[in-house]
């Protein structure tokens, strides 16, 4: 049960203040601003306890959000809960900052009415929300309209309501990966993740029934020889649906089947550890020439299909502290030092695949009286590829809708992949 | 920044610190960081020469990141070429730059000392300034190594500038401060002493604090400061206030030197040529004077000034404790104080007070502000002003007027603030202790400070109060009264519980005498403490009660009762389990005389130091407090005391702690929690000194038994009982006994049939016709009469047993003043404990009465007790007696054993008073059945295949007596052909053996 929930700006002044229980008293608010936001150290833990009091904080750009409690609650629910306020506040003002939170603080209030009760989180299903608060001013809803928003609020489906109807039912489904890696500079694996989502966008008219097929390795399996169409299976390490999902559906037959929320919604997460296809190598090689000089020589090369095009690359090499200056030379894209990171930044905007490129730099060091040695600390990489990293592939999207007579063929589906690095990184 | 001039201004210095001043967050403040060291270390790549203004701007641009807390790991060079430079702005950021930021250990050491040795032997005077105040900033071991020979010489030099001999003063001071060893003054000492009469008061101000410091190290070598010092005062003291002009302070002609000079005269004792002395005495009179003057100006800084030189000539009189009349003024003067508006004088006031108090002159002047002062105690708002005034009274007080401070001080405890509390409980307890005229005062005033204030109440105050009172006979009896009067509080703090139980335990026989504190009233009265106090203090209890058996053997039994309680004998925790198990089997078996020899009374403690005084002294820290104070000053007069003045504090050390100093012990040698410790268990168990002779044979028996030594570790507690009573199915604890009554079943409805109907009789005799019937069954009529039926039930365990009696009334009139009352006779009477819980004196026609009967087995026993009813019917008074079914066998409790065991142990008892055999021919038909459910019905585990001849049945078991348990092994063997029996008991007692084998016997 959450007792409180604060908004803070970056210097620690409160935007938004909302308690819910007593146990909450203002010097609450203080307490986080000293403790955490104007600690002497940097505070790296989400949850801090200061006086018996547990606050659960998350960062956005400058922004703090800070869930505030006395009791044992469930952290995981209180930071979900918070994560979800933030996804809530970006649909209805955009970027979350102190502007837009200013701006905005009637509504936002109104939302924290509705979204939590007494501390207990309840509906914050962006698409229901918006058919009740509104930005537009205050449109007196007849008898009917009231009586339908109860009805679907309390209702089993409280995150669709009834009655959508769309000239073309249209379906959008993006699978956004983000892909985590850590090399050693000879170019072993030490570890490497993707987290993904399933984002569905859904113009669908009536309550239609859907059901989600990917390459899910247990679910090829059970088809077995039957299937046999040679397509790739890929083992999910765990996966958390969305709250439209039938989990019991998914626990006996593993098959995913819902009827989604209007517009748009995160269908699925989900993390693989297996048979990661990495997009980019990194080769780092870094020599030392004397006291006062380095060189670093740094290849990247493109791993997957010719005819795709990866985009936004940026490789980030660190530079010692001690450098005095940087001479930069490379075949593709630019590259700068950036003294305020410390690091040489070097930009691609599209590089194909089964390509490589590489970038020499030469580093002047001043000689310092301390007598640590460099870190060298790994070269990071950031990149966009349109496919799915871990290699999952959605099989097939059906829609049934009973009442209003539409087929699965009438409706407009799209897929789309894309592939995101995480923390991307080789050492070198 | 400091003093840059005009067009000097560094433009980019001032941009960058606010670049920094308007980022918005740290990440941002990290960035713009790295960019300008980034710039920075461009900038010193060394293959351009940069101009001193650069240099200097960079370096300043980097002291200020390094003081935003970031490692600045380059630059040094920089600033070590700007030491060279000629500019003072350029040299001042270098010195800046390296005071700042050089260690010690660092390569550019050298170079840094080759630019100061320049600077000091420069001549000019700014240079030679900013390196000598480098050199006191650093002021490491390494400097003072280098130039702890050049700086002295700069001092002293005939042509040095005034203003750089006070820096060159000031820091050879720090110096000095920081390697004194290396500092040596020898042939300078003189001219430095000298310095006093210098012309420029700057100079002598910096060289007062640097001769006082010097004099504290070789106070003979600055001897000849005094005079100068005296002579250098009095000229200040006398001067008009418009004489000394720049060192002129708010009308206060030079506070900080005569303060300085003050301080320098208190390193000393009184001067001896008397015309110094003289000359002293009319500053330090005048001084005085001045303080009476009408103020000069409303200014605060006029009257801080003026009162500061009074408060250090007052401190300087206090230090030389020669001069009485200065004394008695100054005493005045402080009083004064007392009652002045301004807090921080009437806390100084205090302060100063105390250490007159302890001066003999000025002791009786102190105490007439004792009014003022409590005054100050009760109302004063700062709360460590109120702790000066509680020091103040802690200093003042003596004989005459102990009872009233310590009564003021006990009063202020209730109000006292938290932080204090405790030390006012130490000052009181100390107070009480030392002026003590008679102890009941004493015993009294800490028994109040336990009620006032017991959480503040340190052990090592109530491990004094018992040493006192154990060590003063006295008082016993009175303490004894007090603490008996004391607990009889509903709510007492532990602490009082803690004395009340140490002292009841030791010396409550002193009042034992009088019926209202009783022994059993004694015990009661600690024992409805126990369970509200932590374990050291139930663990302090447990033993007070197990002293309280030796004083008072009337209570043992209720003693016992506690301690054999589950709460006690199975606490979680081990100490307090360990004392019960073992205070309990010391005071069952060990004889009065053992008893009164281990528990006797403590004797008296050896006489240390005070703990509560060392306490004290922790607690403040050295030189804080006042009984340290005599110390302190001894220590200080150590170093050029006059004899009076020592003599004097010894002697006022040695007479009012005389009996403080000789009482003592500490509390860590002998805590009194843990003193009266028992014998361990396994010496009880092992010992030859058991005073029962039988229970040394016993002994190897329980210690073979493995599961017999369990059971007799824990005795059943009663509670178990009670569980027991409700519920007989669920007696899973007590195996045999449900065992045997599922298996009598038969047998007793058989026997109920058989149940001769007695005619009524007005007094009968003894009935005992079902008696042994019940040997072997715990259940069943044990009467039967026209009028009356008696119904048992009863449950064993261990040597404790609980019967329900039931009398049914078959009639259908009410019987009148009905009465049931258990008879031991005589032997009888200590070896069974029964206690009838009185029932209701009628009962209905048709209805049923329960009466509890609760048993316990001191030892064991032949006969068996009587019931004896009595009741009016019908206005007839008719009486009944009947013998109660307690037999010996029901304290049995089996043993398994395998055949192994077994023989090993019948061996054992192989002595032939052990064994007791009978042949006898069968009453009853031989069933081996109806014979195995009797062996076990009488309480013996059946055990077989242990004889070769399976037809022959074998038994052993353990008789539990509150005393001892004795184990027993049991034969029979049935000769089917002859109608005959043998039974053979070997048991480790010949009576018990005797006993078994008459009841068990009549079974078959």
């Amino acid at each position: 049960m959450i007792g409180g929930l604060f908004i803070y700006n970056h210097k620690g002044e409160v935007l938004i203040s909302r308690v819910y229980r007593d146990d909450i008293g203002r010097n609450a608010v203080d307490a986080f601003r000293v403790n955490v936001i104007h600690a002497r150290q940097q505070v790296r833990s989400p949850v801090t306890n200061i006086a018996r009091t547990s606050f659960f904080h998350v960062k956005r750009s400058n922004i703090w959000l800070a869930a505030v409690t006395k009791q044992n609650v469930n952290a995981a629910m209180v930071f979900e809960f918070l994560y979800k306020m933030c996804d809530v506040m970006t649909a209805y003002f955009g970027k979350i900052s102190e502007e837009n939170i200013k701006n905005n603080f009637v509504l936002i209030y109104e939302l924290l009415d509705e979204i939590l009760d007494f501390g207990y989180p309840q509906n914050s299903e962006t698409g229901a929300l918006k058919t009740f608060i509104t930005q537009t001013g205050i449109k007196s809803q007849s008898k009917e309209e009231q009586s339908q928003i109860t009805s679907q609020v309390t209702g089993q489906i409280g995150w669709r309501r009834e009655g959508i109807k769309y000239r073309r039912n249209e379906l959008f489904l993006d699978v956004l990966e983000s892909v985590n890696l850590l090399m050693s500079p000879q170019g072993q694996v030490l570890s490497a993740h993707v987290s993904g989502r399933v984002v569905m966008k859904s113009y669908l008219s009536g309550m239609p029934e859907c059901k989600f097929g990917m390459n899910d390795k247990i679910v090829i399996d059970k088809q077995g020889k039957g299937g046999g169409n040679g397509c790739q299976s890929i083992a999910i390490d765990d996966c958390t649906f969305h709250q439209c999902v039938r989990l019991s559906k998914f626990d006996a037959e593993r098959s995913i089947s819902f009827i989604p929320p209007d517009g748009e919604c995160e269908l699925m997460r989900y993390r693989t550890t297996k048979d990661i296809i990495l997009p980019f190598r990194v080769i780092p090689l870094v020599r030392e020439v004397g006291r006062t000089k380095l060189e670093v020589k740094v290849v990247i090369k493109s791993n997957f299909k010719p005819s795709l095009l990866a985009q936004k690359i940026e490789v980030r090499i660190p530079t010692p502290l001690n450098t005095s200056g940087v001479q930069v030379i490379c075949m593709k894209g630019k590259a700068k030092y950036k003294a305020s990171e410390n690091a040489i930044v070097w930009k691609i905007k599209r590089m194909a695949g089964m390509k490589e490129s590489q970038i020499s730099a030469e580093i002047e060091l001043l000689p310092t009286n301390d007598k640590k040695k460099w870190a060298r600390p790994p070269i990071s990489m950031n990149f966009e590829v349109p496919f799915a990293p871990s290699g999952l592939k959605v099989r097939y999207l059906k829609v049934f809708e009973p009442k209003l007579n539409y087929s699965d063929h009438d409706v407009i589906k799209w897929v789309r992949y894309i592939g995101r690095s995480g923390i991307y990184e080789t050492r070198c | 920044m400091p003093a840059v001039s005009k067009g000097d201004g560094m433009r980019g210095l001032a941009v960058f610190i606010s670049d920094i001043r308007n980022c918005k967050s740290k990440e941002a403040e990290i960035k713009r960081i790295n960019k300008e060291l980034a710039n920075i270390r461009s900038k010193f790549k060394g293959d351009k020469a940069l101009d001193g203004y650069s240099k200097k701007k960079y370096v300043c641009k980097l002291l200020f990141i390094f003081l935003l807390g970031h490692d600045i790991d380059f630059g040094h060079m920089e600033a070590v070429n700007l030491l060279s430079s000629n500019k003072y702005t350029e040299k001042q950021i270098g010195y800046l730059f390296i005071s700042v930021l050089v260690n010690s250990n660092s390569d550019l050491i050298s170079l840094i000392n080759n630019a100061i040795k320049n600077d000091l032997s420069s001549r000019n005077p700014t240079f030679m300034n900013l390196a000598l105040h480098c050199i006191a900033n650093v002021g490491s071991r390494e400097m003072a190594e280098a130039f702890a020979a050049e700086v002295p010489r700069i001092l002293v030099a005939g042509d040095t500038m005034d203003s750089v001999k006070q820096s060159a003063a000031l820091c050879l001071l720090r110096l000095n401060r920081t390697s004194p060893d290396l500092v040596l003054m020898g042939e300078w000492t003189a001219r430095v002493v000298h310095l006093l009469n210098d012309q420029h008061l700057g100079v002598v101000t910096a060289a007062t604090s640097l001769i006082t410091t010097l004099a504290q190290k070789s106070p003979e070598d600055f001897k000849t400061s005094v005079s100068l010092a005296v002579a250098r005062l009095s000229r200040i003291v006398s001067s008009a206030s418009t004489d000394l002009q720049d060192y002129t302070y708010y009308f206060v002609a030079a506070p900080w030197l005569s303060v300085k000079l003050l301080r320098l005269l208190q390193c000393y004792p009184p001067p001896e040529d008397g015309a110094i002395r003289g000359r002293l005495t009319e500053c330090l009179e005048t001084i005085l004077n001045k303080a009476q003057e009408p103020p000069k100006s409303k200014k605060v800084q006029h009257s801080n000034a003026k009162n500061a030189v009074l408060f250090e000539a007052i401190s300087l009189i206090i230090h030389h404790d020669s001069e009485p009349t200065l004394l008695v003024r100054a005493c005045n003067q402080l009083g004064q104080f007392l009652q002045h508006r301004e807090t921080n004088l009437r806390y100084l006031a205090l302060e100063s007070m105390c250490t007159l108090a302890s001066s003999e002159f000025s002791h009786e002047a102190v105490k007439t502000h004792i009014e003022t002062v409590i005054n100050a105690l009760k109302s004063e708002r700062d709360v460590s002003v109120r702790q000066r005034a509680v020091d103040l009274l802690y200093a003042m007080c003596d004989r005459s007027n102990a009872k009233q401070i310590v009564a003021e001080m006990l009063s202020y405890l209730e109000t006292a603030d938290y932080s204090i509390r405790e030390e006012i409980v130490l000052k009181v307890a100390i107070l009480a202790e030392k002026y003590a005229v008679d102890y009941t005062w004493y015993v009294d005033t800490i028994l109040n400070l336990i009620r006032f204030a017991g959480d503040y109440v340190s052990d090592e105050v109530w491990y004094r109060v018992i040493q006192i009172v154990i060590n003063r006979d006295e008082v016993q009896g009175y303490a004894a009264k007090t603490v008996f009067e004391a607990l009889q509080a509903p709510a007492c703090h532990e602490n009082l519980v803690k004395v009340g139980g140490y002292i009841l335990g030791e010396f409550g026989n002193l009042i034992a005498g009088d019926s209202r504190s009783s022994p059993l009233i004694q015990f009661d009265l600690l024992h409805s403490k126990f369970h509200l106090c932590s374990v050291p203090t139930r663990a302090l209890l447990l033993s007070a009660y197990i002293k309280f058996i030796n004083l008072f053997p009337e209570v043992k039994g209720t003693i016992q009762e506690v301690l054999r309680s589950d709460s006690q004998l199975r606490n979680a925790d081990v100490e307090l389990q360990q004392r019960a198990v073992e205070y309990l089997r010391l005071s069952s078996i060990a004889s009065t005389d053992i008893l009164a020899t281990v528990l006797e009374e403590m004797p008296p403690f050896p006489e240390r130091e005070s703990s509560i005084l060392a306490k004290l002294k922790r607690k403040k820290g050295p030189g804080n407090l006042h009984p340290d104070l005599d110390e302190n000053r001894k220590e200080r007069s150590a170093n050029g005391g006059t004899a009076d003045h020592s003599s004097t504090t010894s002697n006022a050390k040695s007479s009012p702690l005389s009996f403080v100093g000789d009482l003592l012990a500490p509390a860590s040698t002998a805590p009194p929690t843990n003193r009266p410790r028992p014998v361990s268990s396994s010496y009880l168990l092992q010992a030859p000194l058991t005073p029962i002779p039988l229970q040394a044979s016993a002994v190897p028996v329980l210690l073979s038994a493995g599961p017999l030594f369990q059971v007799a570790a824990s005795p059943t507690p009663s509670t178990d009982l009670l569980g027991l009573g409700s519920t007989i199915t669920t007696q899973n604890s007590a195996p045999p006994a449900s065992k045997g009554t599922s298996l009598l079943v038969d047998v007793f409805s058989e026997n109920i049939a058989a149940f001769p109907v007695e005619t009524p009789v007005a007094v009968g005799p003894v009935a005992d016709e079902n008696f042994s019937r019940f040997v072997c069954k715990n259940n069943g009529v044990l009467y039967e009469n026209q009028l009356l039926q008696i119904g048992l039930k009863s449950e064993f365990r261990q040597n404790l047993g609980r019967m329900y009696v039931f009398f049914g009334n078959k009639t259908s009139t009410q019987f009148m003043n009905f009465a049931a009352s258990v008879v031991c006779q005589d032997t009888l009477q200590a070896q069974l404990n029964v206690h009838a819980k009185p029932a209701d004196p009628t009962v209905d026609g048709g209805a049923q009465l329960q009466q509890i009967l609760n048993i316990e087995c001191m030892s064991d026993f032949v006969d068996a007790p009587v019931l004896n009813i009595q009741f009016r019917y019908g206005g007839t008074l008719q009486n009944v007696a009947v013998k109660l079914p307690i037999t010996l066998n029901k304290f049995f409790q089996p043993t398994e054993m395998t055949s192994q065991d077994f023989f090993q142990r019948w061996k054992q008892l192989g002595a032939p008073q052990q064994e007791v055999q009978k042949i006898f021919k069968a009453k009853h038909s031989m069933d081996t059945e109806v014979t195995k459910a009797k062996i076990m019905g009488f309480g013996a585990a059946l055990l077989d295949g242990v004889d070769p001849n399976p037809s022959n049945f074998v038994g052993a078991g353990v008789i539990h007596t509150k005393t001892t348990q004795v184990g027993c092994l049991l034969r029979l063997e049935p000769n089917t052909q002859a109608q005959m029996y043998r039974l053979t008991l070997r048991t480790s007692r010949d009576t018990v053996s005797q006993r078994l084998c008459d009841l068990l016997s009549e079974q078959f």
